[in-house]
């Protein structure tokens, strides 16, 4: 909704795209922060919900994975990863931001549907907003992480830091991307957000989050496991290895092959990709989203 | 006086019957898209209306006839099928006054959120937020979550935040029905305050001694064509005869 002068005459309901949001900062702010006021009403735990629920999550797969399944390195099982708690929060960290992200953003556009009615503002706020506050949650599991690296003897390097920047780019630019798009989709057939469920799954599995990267390679050939590398998530996720984990290990744990020269600009390039198509698909089908919803 | 809205030869068609799942579009597609996956009818037929600046215009009809549709397209909710709309200036829809209140807000925050909503600047919230709570009559309850106000009150701050939007068109549905006696009486005071001011104000309504109270003049629309234009007092005899 920008000012135009009284001079003029315009065609309402033609917005600019994610450009809009420039001018709908103070929109996107208060969105946000209604949001934040919203998640946890009426809960006694409030805000801390937001670690309690990703340390359940923590403790039972690192039980499951890492003591019974053997994934964690110890005397007896000199074959498994070092540090394997480290390794699997900062897997999950990034994964719970990616699902939070996503499937609020798909639902964004259906939810918000009494306002999208009635009022024309830039529709592109709802999704995108969505991914904000999953970055807002996202921010007290981040401080957990690089506790619990601190405590298993972090010691990062600039680029290493640079990386989880990366890391955590390409994702947030992935969720918007696919947000946009199955936000949009959803308004026509709400099978878009069952889909993106079953997407959120896959997802978590489909990226080096509870294994290591290596084991994959084993099974696969190099042409699949090209495709493997090529997913945005699993990237990001290495990303965030290469960050929180690896400084805490002795080193000699492998980084994937061309992981900074080839797979970062590829996963970035993706997640750019993905976010324009969302866009136009987005602009595409918003023009109907008042007479469908 | 120039224009403030050109509606010209605007046609809408609605589906009637929807497909809701991906099975029966793919059936459809299967089948080589015979038969039509849904059924269609004209919400608005080849309608045109020239709005000027500081006119008060209202859109009459019965149920159904497509007046709120006509003012979703001029406020940017709904595309047309085919034709334009244009318009000069800031629209501000006071459409379903509380669209965008969130029950779980305290009215502060609702008055912020709501503001943002229809479009208004952080400096002019701030500006204008006294102004606000005095006029909706809020009083000490401005810092009550929503959903503890009564209607009338609910609708009191509503309207208080549309109104001091301040837009250069002012599409108005069917919310003239606020509060009690004496804030209705308000409401239309400020309603007509902003006429004298020139502001262009297109008002939808079922009360038609209130519009012709506050418009000059008066559209008929029936099953979403236009049947008659012109003064207000003629639009209201040919509506009741």
């Amino acid at each position: 909704m920008s000012a135009t002068t009284p001079g003029e005459l315009t065609t309402p309901g033609l917005g600019g795209g994610l450009r809009d949001l420039r001018q709908s900062g103070f929109l996107l702010k208060l969105l946000v922060r209604k949001e934040l006021k919203v998640r946890y009403r009426g809960s006694v735990l409030g805000l801390l919900w937001s670690y309690v629920k990703p340390g359940v999550q923590f403790i039972v797969f690192y039980v499951a994975l890492g003591v019974f399944l053997g994934l964690e390195r110890s005397p007896r099982n000199p074959e498994g990863l070092s540090n394997y708690a480290v390794y699997l929060f900062s897997g999950i960290v990034l994964i719970n931001f990616f699902s939070e992200a996503l499937g609020n953003a798909a639902r964004s556009i259906v939810n918000n549907g009494n306002l999208i009615k009635k009022i024309y503002l830039p529709r592109e706020l709802f999704p995108v907003a969505s991914v904000w506050v999953s970055g807002v949650h996202f921010f007290p599991q981040l401080v957990v992480l690089v506790a619990g690296c601190v405590i298993a003897g972090w010691h990062p390097d600039v680029f290493q830091l640079l990386a989880a920047v990366a890391g955590f780019l390409i994702v947030g630019l992935l969720a918007t991307g696919l947000g946009l798009l199955f936000g949009a989709a959803n308004v026509y057939f709400r099978d878009s957000e069952n889909l993106v469920d079953m997407l959120l799954m896959v997802a978590t599995w489909a990226s080096p989050v509870m294994y290591a990267w290596t084991m994959v390679q084993e099974k696969l050939g190099a042409a699949a496991f090209a495709v493997y590398q090529a997913n945005p998530v699993t990237i990001g996720v290495e990303l965030f290895h290469y960050a929180f984990w690896f400084p805490t290990t002795d080193g000699s744990a492998a980084v994937p092959p061309n992981l900074f020269s080839l797979w970062t600009p590829v996963g970035l390039g993706i997640a750019l990709l993905v976010l324009f198509l969302g866009q136009l698909t987005f602009r595409r089908l918003e023009g109907r989203f008042a007479q469908e919803l | 006086m120039v224009n403030a809205i050109e509606v010209s030869d605007i046609s809408k068609q609605f589906v009637l019957r929807h497909t809701r799942s991906i099975k029966e579009a793919v059936v459809w597609l299967a089948k080589g898209r015979k038969g039509d996956l849904s059924e269609k009818f004209h919400a608005l037929k080849n309608v045109s209306v020239e709005v000027k600046t500081g006119e008060t215009v209202a859109l009459l009809g019965l149920n159904g006839s497509g007046k709120s549709t006509l003012l979703k397209h001029i406020s940017g909710v709904m595309l047309p099928d085919s034709g334009t709309v244009r318009t000069r200036g800031r629209v501000a829809g006071l459409i379903e006054v509380g669209a965008g209140f969130h029950p779980d807000l305290s009215g502060r925050d609702n008055v912020f959120l709501n503001g943002a909503i229809l479009g208004m600047t952080e400096q002019q919230v701030n500006d204008r937020f006294d102004d606000i709570v005095e006029f909706s009559e809020i009083g000490q309850f401005i810092d009550t979550e929503v959903k503890f106000y009564s209607s009338g009150m609910y609708l009191r701050l509503a309207f208080s935040v549309a109104v001091h939007t301040d837009p250069e068109v002012f599409l108005i549905d069917e919310i003239l029905a606020v509060g009690d006696e004496p804030f209705q009486r308000k409401c239309i005071n400020k309603i007509q305050e902003l006429a004298r001011n020139g502001k262009t104000l297109v008002v939808v309504s079922h009360d038609l001694d209130l519009v012709s109270r506050i418009c000059a003049r008066g559209i008929l629309l029936e099953h979403g064509v236009v049947k008659f234009d012109g003064s207000i007092h003629d639009a209201v005899a040919l509506l009741r005869s």
